[in-house]
């Protein structure tokens, strides 16, 4: 027996899908940055400078993932049993790649000797790369179905899991975020990071444009023709294809659009899922529906008051935050200084005795 | 060990290290902020110094506990997929509640806190802080409310067709008695956290002959701060504990190894039994009469329910089965939280003497208690948490699901094996590294007090201390 969902499970499948875009948006890059710290910044000052375009947020961007999955167990809690128990081992490498990542932000800068730093920055940029990879990877299968019977418990190994259709989901999420990591840093910095980071931006993004459109026509060719896939399929396509034409015109740009496709694969994603959670390999009648895997109604309107409360909130704080720390860095602002309340501090002087201050940055 | 067993530890394990750095974070958060807004009152820069200091520890303390947290989370769904499943409609929306309205809080406004000296006008800083550390109460006002509803469930029903517990009035799930109790209890014990850390630290400072003002002002502060937090604590416990004879009276009823019901029941204060999960008497039980009918029913001749009864009544109800935890477990894990909450008050209450006597920061025997009771939080937190969700068993549910019902069927020992063995030793490494770093501040100290030039500030001195800054 097939049922739509209703109104609130569709908004549900919808806010989690959005959970997820904005989560790969803003972490996505992170990631990038993770990956490129020890790459583009040859000495402490500019990995520093390089750390703290996403220091203050970073944090806040993986709540996003935190909040995702709090969601899916709130709204749909077979979805969420059912998933988490069946990608067992992969969540456990994403799990160890967020806590190595976690903390290698903090413990890096604890300690002034190089093989400590060298230890913390091979640690970010492995578990960044890791992390963005394993993502795509989970979504690919999420999307593609695992082996499932009739009782809904996913009978998978991790080797099940690492199919081609999967690893080139994993290669897009590494390649996209990489991209999407650089066109960051080149908003954010100035002189020679920036430079190197607009580099990464021309080598990396025509293997992640390549990657991505092959991966999403892979995804509309796995399934029964939808005219409401190909659509933001086309879409992301496409408006990944305008990042280098409006990099030339504003870097702004470029990121915006950057972060328009990533929306729009998940957005290509969700709508290939839909109506399903987990759909199955074994048998279709197994797929476990979105309907199914529901909470009851009334646990969706209290959800849903929370979230109509709530996130319009947490938005308007984190965009502040990203307001308050829109300033580009340079290598001056680290030069010689080893804090950023040391670059204050000097600035302040610098301001006393009548120095003027202009050079934005600093964190 | 069977896979239910390797599941258990899994969750033991992890939760358990994850709650080292829980309370820890709560307390420190909250005490940075006191700090930051002394200093924003009075200007004092020593509470500057304080507030810098201070936010080292709890910058350690937060990374870790932030990133093993995500792992809590998931573990629900990863391990305990068939719990997941039967209690989802209910136990995720706290869950939910927690991420958008106190992990969004707390990590954003901590970024803006961290990165935003001098870029934030001071008023707007202090409230970030503020909010950093509101989120952290309130996150474990909804972890909480979610955990006593395993312990307490209301505002449910079950739905025959489904087989799972449905939600039917939130209003009753986040605001029945057991978590408005629990709460309090949690948040102070995570105060006496921080204060006792704080108090430790200075020990340990004082007994280096390493003591400025920081120091000086710190235990000033920390001494009454952790007394209160301290009996407070024990008297939401002891609260806690009379609702508990009524809610869980199993529970209790370990916790005393009361196996008969009796009528103006003794308290024991230290009893062994064979080393075996129910031994059948005990011996060496040292008592205070009629001790625990005060404790529990506030009267001198109260009846307190025995271990017997209740198991016959339980299997009454629930159908044959073993209905008892481990007893031993109960009794001393029960003893142990209560020990070190009093060992902790006559700490602070020595402390607070010697102050008085201004002697606090040379009495030996006084700092070197302080290194001991630094530790005395995590035994108190450890011990109460183990009581209460050991003293659940076989529950994981109360009355509604068996722990042995609700793992994932689908998760073998191998799984479960490398995942534990994958925590055990990632985990360790965070450990060993945040425990190195917390020594490595402890032994650099806080910032020097000012000396005559620097107070007038003298244009181009070189800062003392640039590493102290706290963001990486």
């Amino acid at each position: 027996m097939h049922t739509d969902p209703s109104f609130l499970q569709g908004l549900w499948f919808i806010l989690i899908g959005v959970l997820w875009a904005g989560y790969f948006v803003l972490e996505g890059f992170d990631f990038g940055v993770g990956m490129l710290v020890r790459a583009l910044g040859r000495d402490d000052a500019e990995k520093r400078m390089i750390i703290h375009t996403i220091g203050p947020v970073w944090d806040g961007n993986e709540v996003w993932l935190i909040v995702a999955g709090g969601a899916t167990f709130a709204a749909f809690p077979t979805w969420y049993a059912t998933a988490f128990s069946g990608f067992y081992l992969a969540l456990f490498l994403v799990l160890a790649s967020l806590i190595i990542r976690g903390v290698s932000f903090e413990f890096w800068g604890k300690v002034p000797s190089a093989r400590w730093r060298a230890t913390w920055e091979w640690a970010l940029a492995i578990s960044s790369g890791a992390a963005a990879l394993l993502f795509g990877v989970a979504w690919a299968n999420f999307v593609k179905g695992v082996p499932m019977g009739a009782d809904h418990i996913v009978h998978a190994s991790l080797l099940d899991l690492l199919h081609p259709y999967a690893l080139l989901g994993g290669v897009m999420t590494l390649s996209v975020f990489l991209t999407h990591g650089a066109l960051f840093l080149t908003l954010r910095t100035t002189g020679e990071v920036h430079d190197r980071a607009a580099a990464v931006v021309k080598r990396v993004y025509p293997i992640a444009l390549v990657v991505t459109a092959a991966f999403l026509i892979w995804t509309l060719a796995n399934q029964s023709f939808s005219v409401g896939v190909l659509i933001p399929v086309v879409l992301a396509a496409g408006v990944f294809a305008g990042v280098p034409v409006a990099a030339r015109k504003s870097g702004g740009l470029a990121f915006g659009l950057s972060a328009g496709a990533i929306v729009l694969v998940v957005v290509s994603l969700a709508a290939a899922l839909y109506p399903n959670a987990v759909p199955s390999t074994t048998s279709h009648a197994f797929d476990l529906s979105l309907v199914a895997a529901s909470s009851t109604h009334y646990t969706l309107v209290v959800m849903t008051v929370v979230a109509v409360i709530f996130i319009p909130i947490v938005l308007a704080y984190q965009a502040w935050t990203y307001w308050v720390f829109r300033h580009r860095l340079g290598r001056d602002d680290y030069e010689g200084a080893l804090t950023p309340v040391a670059v204050l501090e000097s600035r302040r002087k610098e301001k006393d005795s009548g120095v003027d201050p202009t050079i934005a940055g600093g964190a | 060990m069977s896979i239910l067993d390797l599941a258990r530890s899994q969750f033991a394990i992890t939760t358990l290290f994850h709650f080292i750095f829980v309370p820890m974070s709560i307390g420190l958060a909250f005490i940075v902020a006191v700090c930051q807004t002394m200093h924003y009152r009075t200007g004092n820069e020593v509470y500057l110094r304080m507030t810098r200091f201070w936010a080292k520890f709890m910058l350690i303390s937060l990374a870790i506990g932030v990133v093993t947290g995500i792992v809590q989370e998931f573990q629900f769904g990863m391990n305990w997929s068939q719990y997941s499943r039967y209690v989802g409609d209910i136990f995720g929306a706290p869950l939910a509640m927690e991420g958008l309205l106190a992990f969004f809080l707390e990590s954003t406004f901590l970024g803006l806190w961290l990165f935003g000296w001098g870029r934030l006008s001071p008023k707007v800083h202090l409230v970030t802080i503020w909010l950093t550390s509101f989120g952290t109460v309130l996150s474990a006002y909804f972890i909480l409310a979610a955990n006593s509803w395993m312990q307490h469930p209301v505002g449910y029903v079950i739905n025959n067709h489904t087989h799972r517990a449905e939600l039917k009035n939130i209003f009753a799930v986040l605001f029945q008695p057991t978590v408005l109790l629990a709460f309090p209890h949690t948040i102070l014990a995570a105060m006496t956290q921080g204060g006792m850390l704080v108090i430790g630290v200075c020990g340990f400072l004082l007994l280096r002959k390493r003591g400025n003002q920081v120091v000086a002002r710190s235990l000033r502060l920390a001494l009454p701060f952790t007394l209160v937090m301290v009996v407070a604590t024990m008297v939401f416990g002891d609260t806690q504990a009379r609702l508990m004879y009524e809610q869980q009276p199993m529970k209790m009823a370990a916790a005393e190894a009361q196996y008969n019901t009796v009528n103006g029941a003794p308290f024991s204060i230290f009893a062994t039994g064979s080393f075996t999960r129910h031994p059948k008497s005990l011996s060496k039980d040292i008592t205070i009469p009629h001790g625990l009918s005060l404790l529990a029913t506030l009267s001198w001749g109260g009846q307190v329910k025995g271990i017997n009864q209740i198991n016959a009544k339980e299997q009454k109800k629930y159908g044959p089965g073993d209905y008892v935890p481990i007893v031993g477990v109960e009794y001393w894990t029960f003893r142990l939280m209560i020990g070190a909450g009093i060992v902790m008050s006559l700490i602070c209450l020595g402390g607070l003497l010697l102050l008085r006597r201004r002697k606090v920061e040379i009495n030996k025997w006084f700092l070197r208690a302080t290194l001991i009771g630094g530790f005395l939080p995590i035994l108190g937190n450890w011990t109460g948490w183990m009581f209460t969700e050991l003293g659940r068993q076989p529950w994981v549910v109360f009355g509604l699901l068996k722990t042995s019902q609700a793992n994932s069927p689908n998760v073998g020992s191998a799984d479960l094996v490398i995942t534990l063995a994958g925590y055990i030793l990632i985990y360790g490494v965070l450990i060993a590294t945040g425990g190195w770093l917390m020594l490595r501040e402890l032994r650099h100290g806080p910032e020097p007090d000012p000396s005559g030039e620097d107070a007038t500030g003298a244009p181009g001195a070189p800062a003392p201390r640039p590493e102290l800054a706290l963001a990486y």
